[in-house]
């Protein structure tokens, strides 16, 4: 019910993003060097590597929060100058306004400028789609790490982005909530169906939920260890909701763990 | 056991504190939160009557010392007398005006002080250019006594309302300032990116973010500063009024009216504990609307 009438109500389309070039460094360290990725309309990508690989930077430029020193990004063909109105982010830590009700902290999503007749009843909906709605009226300090996130997915939502990007949104929750996050993300993927940009530490969450697996990381080990850039890439086969316990997925899981230097003695079945 | 009980029961029947819950009992409410209405009030009978032991201690002290000649009347007056004093002001029809006076000086110092100093306080505490250009003149000024303005701001203002006034706000301008700024340059640097992310910024980022998160610090520092203002005020009649409480306290002196001198310190004192209750009042609301 809650998703059909978010649909209804003009939910932006899925965008593309480009990145062609991209460099940033910060003084002499350079964190991504020369990086090019197509994320296509609607798909979900996730990007895993090291600790300092760049993969929040990415995020970053992607959302105009931070600005390249080389190279260009565009979502759904028009470049990215600064903060775009056409992205969303939902960042590691939930940052909600301790002072504000869960309402009002996912009001604070809404398009800014253009108060829409419907907004109230988007917020409605949207906190129905993360099974919050019975907790409305609650304080943050009120509501545990995992309803806060999904807070914060409710609130990265209401701005009807084409493209989504999360940061290590499920890296601070127990392992079984993490999983029904996952679950949840899926739906929110369907209901409203932006492009996702998801950084994640965690190699099962991306085979899980990604059409790609972007692996960062330096490619010159040698040079310069920070220096990064997609190493590899793995396209992620069959349909969500995915088995989690898919031998497929294991041969995957294997390579992209041998990928980020962790042995996972792992007997390829070839 | 059994006659304990009873007894228990009869005895607390008897209070009207105790007969709330069996009224809510009937009404059908959750018994947590019937239990839970008596407690308030009693915690807050008892803060009063404790509250109230010393003062009455000290007058009853006072009294006895007074009385017992130890001490000679020109030099402590008795608690009856200074009662005496201000019935005596109040029936001349003086006391009402040197108070008006004094709390017209102390709101209206306060309120211009206050307001140039969250004013400040936000330019210098959400900008790092304006905290460089300002900070270090204001830190001076601040170094500066309080009573050396006096003689500047009566010869510059004259010796009438608007040199009082002045002395109170800068009283009352300081501890917002010094307070406030460096709260709003601590906000949480995460908030204030989740703010600037989803668009917002200048005037609409402050009020969603900056100001909430600095309304503990604003209180602490109104409180502060309605402190200052009486203090100042009474230093800036001290040094020449021809009414207000500051001029009472230099006219008893002069006079030998210890007891009014007595009266006027125990009238700064209720007045200053009385506006302090009022900020007190505005506290429990934002705290109850902003605190987290």
């Amino acid at each position: 019910m809650s998703s059909s009438s978010l649909r209804d109500s003009t939910a932006a389309d899925a965008l593309s993003v480009s990145i062609h070039d991209l460099s940033r460094r910060f003084g002499d360290r350079v964190v991504l060097s020369e990086l090019s990725l197509e994320i296509a309309a609607g798909e979900i990508v996730a990007l895993i590597g090291p600790s300092g690989c760049g993969k929040s930077t990415l995020l970053r430029h992607i959302g105009g929060l931070d600005s390249p020193t080389g190279g260009s990004i565009a979502i759904g063909g028009t470049p990215v100058t600064g903060l775009d109105a056409r992205s969303a982010i939902a960042f590691q830590e939930p940052r909600l306004l301790p002072w504000c009700s869960i309402t009002r902290n996912v009001e604070v999503g809404l398009p800014r400028g253009k108060r829409a007749h419907d907004d109230r009843d988007r917020v409605a909906a949207l906190l129905e789609l993360v099974k919050l709605s019975s907790s409305a009226h609650l304080r943050p300090r009120e509501i545990s790490g995992g309803m806060a996130q999904r807070v914060s997915l409710a609130r990265a939502l209401a701005r009807r982005p084409g493209v989504l990007l999360l940061d290590e949104p499920f890296g601070a929750l127990d392992a079984l909530t993490r999983l029904s996050m996952q679950d949840l993300l899926l739906d929110l993927h369907a209901a409203e169906p932006a492009t996702i940009v998801i950084v994640t530490h965690d190699v099962d969450e991306a085979l899980y939920l990604a059409d790609r697996v972007i692996l960062l990381g330096a490619i010159d080990a040698e040079e310069n260890a920070a220096q990064a850039s997609i190493r590899s890439t793995v396209v992620v086969p069959g349909v969500r909701p995915r088995d989690r316990g898919s031998g497929d997925l294991a041969e995957l899981r294997a390579e992209l763990l041998e990928g980020l230097g962790v042995p996972t003695h792992h007997l390829a079945a070839r | 056991m059994s006659t304990l009980r009873t007894r228990v029961v009869s005895v607390n029947s008897g209070t009207p504190v105790l007969e709330r819950p069996l009224v809510d009992d009937a009404v059908g409410t959750p018994v947590p939160t019937a239990s839970a209405l008596p407690r308030p009030p009693r915690r807050w009978v008892r803060a009063t009557i404790l509250g109230a032991v010393i003062p009455i201690a000290v007058i009853v002290l006072w009294q006895a010392i007074a009385t017992s000649g130890l001490v000679p009347s020109y030099r402590l007056p008795t608690p009856l007398s200074v009662w005496a004093a201000g019935v005596d002001l109040y029936e001349r029809g003086v006391l009402y005006q040197h108070i008006a006076i004094s709390t017209q000086r102390v709101l209206l110092g306060f309120g211009i002080g206050a307001i140039v100093g969250l004013a400040l306080a936000s330019i210098v505490g959400l900008s790092a250019r304006a905290s460089e250009l300002f900070a270090p003149t204001l830190g001076a000024l601040r170094a500066v006594p309080s009573l050396a303005w006096v003689p500047l701001l009566g010869l510059y203002l004259g010796l009438n309302e608007d040199s009082k006034v002045a002395l109170v706000a800068i009283g009352a301008f300081f501890p917002v300032y010094t307070t406030v700024a460096p709260a709003l340059r601590h906000v949480d640097a995460h908030l204030v990116e989740l703010g600037r992310s989803y668009g917002y910024s200048g005037p609409a980022l402050l009020s969603l973010v900056q100001l909430p998160a600095v309304v503990p610090a604003v209180i602490s520092s109104l409180r502060l500063a309605l402190a200052q203002a009486w203090l100042f005020l009474v230093a800036g009649e001290l040094l020449g009024a021809s009414l207000g409480l500051g001029f009472l306290l230099v006219d008893s002196q002069q006079n030998g009216r210890i007891d009014r001198l007595f009266l006027t310190i125990i009238l700064l004192g209720i007045l200053g504990k009385g506006t302090d209750g009022a900020v007190g009042l505005l506290e429990r609301f934002l705290l109850k609307r902003w605190g987290s």
